[in-house]
């Protein structure tokens, strides 16, 4: 067997070293942050989902005590219709126009089924009804999941950014990985979103 | 040659030191499974409870912990509950089977927040069943101790029906996330060591060679302790999240 020189062992001791500075200033944080970012995204489409999966329920109960309010109602079928068909492609964290249709498409819908629950306010029989209560209350469930999501969404992208943008982050992922890019957040607030809350 | 090594030591340490921000916000103290900052609960009811809370979590590995805070700091009650539930890590980790039972009596605020993993139990419809029929009506009376008692008494209610169908819970769950990690160190620090010693062998030793394994091992121990909140109920002793996590599941009620 070959016995090492000296220098030569030397040479590996450094890149050793060199191996172990760059893993602590994160090789990795970039796919790892990447990673984040795409689970977070996950959990706010699923509460979208969530919130969508809800409508139809609601929106039937209403109907039955509520006829008259006709605009209301279609106006949340209308806005559900147009969030849900909405084709997400499959960049759209890094499509700006894509993320702020969808994001418009949401709120849009947040705010018709605040509407229809500040009207359903007007009717006593409704407002007692249990299946419209238990409807309700997962209703702002769904909506404070939503909030929770979107936050935690922001935070990621946050932190993915941040290490896109700032050194020495930026010096590994463009060596690394060109092919990363900033991505986008949520810039429309959760106020806007946020349906109207309902005193009773 | 000796100072290079030291040099490059340094920046490896330097650089393995996690640069975690104290993230302590304002939560108040997990000392218990009852914390009441307002000591609105009488000494003997705070102690049924918490004797009721650990017999439920020793049956089906969820916790339930109950909290009177202060104050919200002005955020809502479904910011801070989540933030908090997180905070104290609530639930074994993993499996997210926790929950809180959060009243702010000086904001006039209550809320059940739930972890990911008990959502299918106790649902927002029924949490808020159990705050607008059991809890508020003895809030709005003053009877803080009754209310808390009684919510939590149908919070384990409804935990308990599904008691039998669902598996329980295995307590005593390790963190497992930074496996990989920890191996890959672990092989690293001792290719670093072995080095070292046949380095050392051959040079007849020195200041770098006898002080840098000393480096490298603290700075493996800092790089190591990745998470701490680890599981240590179950027996007789102090009381600590499981590493839960919440996203907002529950109600809230105000009075």
């Amino acid at each position: 067997m070959m016995r090492w020189s000296y220098s030569q062992v030397r040479l590996a001791f450094l890149g050793l070293c060199l191996a172990a500075v760059l893993s602590g200033c994160g090789v990795n944080d970039v796919p790892r942050l990447d990673e984040q970012v795409k689970a977070s995204w996950s959990e706010v489409l699923n509460q979208y989902q969530r919130r969508s999966d809800l409508i139809p329920n609601l929106v039937e109960t209403v109907k039955g005590y509520a006829k008259q309010e006709q605009d209301t109602l279609t106006g949340v079928t209308e806005a559900r219709a147009k969030a849900t068909q909405m084709q997400l492609p499959a960049d759209i964290l890094n499509n700006p126009e894509a993320f702020h249709q969808f994001e418009q498409n949401q709120a849009a819908l947040g705010g018709a089924l605040g509407r229809l629950l500040a009207v359903s306010e007007r009717y006593p029989d409704l407002k007692s009804n249990q299946n419209f209560l238990a409807l309700q209350s997962q209703l702002e469930g769904t909506e404070n999941r939503i909030a929770v999501a979107r936050r935690d969404y922001i935070q990621a992208v946050q932190a993915y950014n941040t290490q896109l943008r700032t050194i020495p982050g930026r010096w590994i992922a463009s060596v690394l990985y060109p092919d990363a890019k900033v991505k986008e957040t949520f810039t429309i607030s959760e106020q806007a979103q946020e349906a109207p809350k309902v005193k009773f | 040659m000796i100072r290079s090594l030291f040099i490059v030591a340094f920046l490896f340490v330097a650089a393995a030191t996690p640069l975690r921000a104290a993230d302590q916000a304002d939560f108040p103290a997990l000392t218990g499974r009852v914390v009441d900052e307002l000591g609105v609960l009488p000494p003997q009811s705070a102690a049924l409870l918490t004797a009721e809370l650990a017999a439920h979590e020793k049956r089906t590995g969820q916790q339930v912990v109950v909290a009177v805070v202060k104050s919200l700091n002005g955020r809502a009650i479904e910011e801070y509950g989540y933030q908090l539930g997180r905070f104290w890590g609530i639930g074994p980790k993993g499996a997210n089977t926790g929950a809180i039972l959060l009243v702010s009596p000086n904001d006039h605020k209550v809320r059940i927040e739930v972890g990911y993993g008990l959502e299918g139990d106790l649902t927002d419809a029924v949490s808020s069943t159990i705050i607008n029929q059991v809890i508020l009506p003895r809030f709005r009376k003053g009877d803080y101790a009754g209310g808390i008692a009684s919510g939590a008494d149908e919070i384990l209610r409804a935990l308990g029906d599904d008691l039998a169908a669902a598996p329980p819970v295995q307590m005593q769950q390790r963190p497992q996330e930074d496996d990989h990690g920890s191996v890959g160190s672990i092989l690293f620090t001792f290719l670093i060591f072995a080095l070292f010693m046949w380095l050392a062998r051959r040079r007849g030793g020195g200041f770098g060679s006898t002080i840098l394994p000393f480096m490298i091992a603290s700075s493996w121990s800092s790089r190591g302790g990745g998470y701490s909140g680890g599981t240590s109920f179950g027996g007789g002793g102090g009381f600590s999240g499981g590493g839960g996590s919440f996203g907002g599941g529950g109600a809230s009620g105000s009075w």
